[in-house]
């Protein structure tokens, strides 16, 4: 989709008054069958994800494989040396699996550090970001969403949207300055 | 209520406000401030120039920090030495600063962690400043096993790397435990923090009045837009680092105890050690958490962020460990006596009349386990210079548990032709003073360019944030249990 200009559209925007307005809003535009849109505020709002019909996030499951490849490593780093390639007899203590409490720590410490940084790493990744720029920015009183403001954008990729209807849907939610966004 | 109050009006008066807000609660943000409010006030003290007073303070704590790293050098130069430690007491201040830094950067983690676990919102309006002095204490603790061990370049003994005769380090010690849990903690605090800096660094870059500031910050912000779609996994991302945190930080401090506790040395030996560890360091990270934010807190008005309820708090935790600490001290004395060992009877009868009784008495018996006691009263937990003193005191009074524990231990142990004092040299004490430097001077520049209450964390704790909150007219301000009321 294209302004008579010619500048490629990348969707339609709204703000709302408060959290409370943003979060009925989302509501309708669930209802109203859009799949490709986005709220943004200046933290995360309690609820928001059923209100948009988002699910629970699989994040934790790349955490999980996270944790998992942590242990593995820290069993291969331990049994490999000590008991394999130069087992190493201390205070006359076995080398072998008998020997495994004594390792228990560093496996906890590595299952740990592998989860955060799968966490780390996931949740960018899984966000797509980094990014140098996005065309919501484009958009002036978006810098507001970092502070105070409550936004509501219906991309112009969702099979549903018109401008019609998506001006009508976002005004009748209560949203004002509805704008629409250029790709750049 | 005109008039005078009559004996019915009081009694409705009380029923009114017990029945009907039964929960009502003191808010956590005072006098009623709006989100764009916090952003203005928080972004407010990293943006425009420098004040005077951060310029002075800087250049002393800068150049203390230059000395101290003076003191490394000529010790990494000339050999340890130049340090006061040498046979019997092989292990002296270089460890006590080890094990007090490494223990006040577990308060940090506790708020951060813990208490998001506990869902505990106060935490919003102090982790991450928490947070940043968990990193600066970690980076100020692991200067010491670095540079103690006498040749530095050979450090990279301390990584799972196998020497020139193809033998491996001892996955069986603890002292390769604590390089694991240290450097693992220290990578995961960083991670945590980070996570959290990015929606606030997208604020800074929002408001960014340079070119240069917007790049910086905008490259650190990773692109934010404060999506929803993003949000969900972020809090995802959030809650796990917390999940995973919280084991961690229980870990480092108990194995760092295991480096004392797995030794045959009296008062070493012993399996309360973890436990009494991890109490005393949040013990002591919470008093020197209190011992920055308080002027912090009125250097930049923070006073409706950082409330007299938000001290309170912090004020209990310490009073919580400071008697488990003091329980964990009298239990050592129980046992030494109740387990008929002549060496342990003797250590700890040394710690109390031995050479170095007044650390016991000053130190351990007044500022640990005394002054903490003051909390129990309302009128102490929310004055603020007594709120300081103590933490004062326990700042301190952890620092000479650390020297009770690791050089009472060693100076005099089994048989007393092995007997020794240890005095410390002017590089000791001033490479201690300038870890304190570097610690200052890092968290200066902390809250110089970074805004040091997390902003899109306190925003949530507001009654408007809430997706079920009617309208602004209707948020009742109340105040609850004889708190401070707000208009």
């Amino acid at each position: 989709m294209r302004t008579p200009s010619g500048n490629k559209v990348y969707g339609m925007g709204a703000e709302f008054p408060s959290a409370a307005s943003l979060y009925e809003a989302a509501k309708r535009v669930r209802d109203a069958g859009f799949k490709r849109w986005d709220v943004h505020s200046p933290f995360p709002i309690h609820g928001m994800d059923a209100a948009m019909g988002l699910g629970k996030s699989w994040l934790s499951a790349v955490v999980l494989a996270g944790g998992i490849t942590g242990l593995l490593t820290a069993v291969i780093l331990e049994f490999g040396p000590s008991t394999f390639l130069y087992p190493l007899v201390v205070h006359g203590k076995p080398f072998d699996w008998k020997t495994v409490p004594a390792f228990f720590p560093i496996m906890f410490e590595l299952t740990i550090l592998f989860s955060a940084f799968a966490a780390f790493f996931a949740v960018l990744i899984m966000n797509g970001l980094p990014r140098w720029n996005h065309p919501v920015f484009n958009w002036r009183r978006f810098s507001r969403a970092t502070n105070d403001g409550f936004f509501l954008i219906i991309e112009a990729r969702d099979p549903r949207f018109t401008e019609l209807e998506a001006r009508e849907l976002l005004e009748q939610s209560g949203g004002s300055h509805v704008t629409i966004i250029h790709e750049e | 209520m005109d008039g005078a109050t009559t004996a019915p009006d009081v009694i409705r008066e009380e029923a009114s406000s017990s029945v009907e807000r039964p929960l009502a609660r003191v808010p956590l943000v005072l006098n009623r401030r709006n989100f764009s409010w916090i952003t203005e006030r928080i972004s407010g003290a990293v943006e425009g120039a420098a004040p005077r007073w951060w310029w002075v303070t800087f250049a002393i704590t800068s150049m203390v920090a230059m000395f101290g790293l003076f003191c490394l050098g000529y010790q990494i130069s000339t050999g340890v030495g130049v340090w006061g430690l040498n046979h019997p007491v092989g292990w002296a201040w270089d460890i006590t600063n080890f094990v007090f830094w490494i223990g006040i950067g577990h308060a940090g983690t506790l708020i951060s962690a813990i208490l998001y676990l506990l869902r505990q919102k106060w935490r919003t309006s102090i982790n991450r400043s928490a947070e940043a002095m968990t990193l600066f204490a970690v980076i100020c603790a692991a200067i010491f096993p670095g540079v103690h061990v006498g040749r530095v370049w050979m450090a990279w003994y301390l990584a799972p790397l196998p020497n020139n005769y193809g033998i491996w380090p001892n996955f069986r010690s603890p002292l390769l435990w604590d390089v694991f849990a240290v450097s693992t903690y220290f990578t995961v605090s960083v991670l945590f923090w980070y996570t959290g800096l990015i929606p606030d660094l997208a604020t800074l870059r929002d408001r960014a009045t340079t070119k240069i500031k917007k790049l910086l910050y905008g490259i650190f912000a990773v692109g934010w837009r404060g999506s929803n779609r993003n949000w969900r996994h972020y809090e995802m991302a959030y809650l796990l680092l917390a999940g995973l945190s919280t084991p961690l930080v229980l870990s480092v401090h108990s194995v760092v105890s295991f480096d004392f506790a797995t030794s045959i040395i009296p008062t070493w030996h012993t399996t309360i050690f973890p436990p009494y560890f991890v109490a005393g360091a949040i013990f002591g990270g919470f008093a020197m958490v209190l011992t920055l934010l308080i002027p912090a807190r009125a250097i930049y008005k923070f006073q409706d962020i950082i409330t007299p309820q938000h001290i309170d708090k912090m004020a209990k935790v310490i009073l919580l460990t400071g008697s488990m600490v003091a329980y964990a001290y009298t239990m050592e004395f129980f046992v030494a006596w109740y387990s008929g060992n002549q060496y342990e009877k003797f250590a700890f009868y040394n710690r109390i009349f031995g050479p170095y009784w007044w650390y016991w008495w000053v130190g351990m018996l007044f500022c640990n386990c005394l002054s903490p006691q003051l909390f129990w009263f309302r009128r102490f937990r929310r004055n603020i210079y007594v709120v300081y003193f103590v933490s004062m005191c326990v700042n301190a009074g952890m620092w000479f548990e650390r020297f009770i524990i690791i050089v009472g231990g060693l100076h005099r142990d089994f048989l007393p032709s092995a007997w020794g004092l240890f005095i410390p040299t002017w590089v000791d004490i001033w490479t201690f003073i300038g870890t304190f430097g570097i610690f200052l001077s890092l968290f200066l520049l902390f809250i110089r360019y970074l805004p040091m209450i997390a902003m899109s964390e306190v925003k949530i704790v507001l009654p408007e944030a809430n997706p079920h909150h009617a309208s602004p007219e209707e948020h009742h301000v109340v105040a609850a249990g004889g708190g401070e009321r707000t208009k």
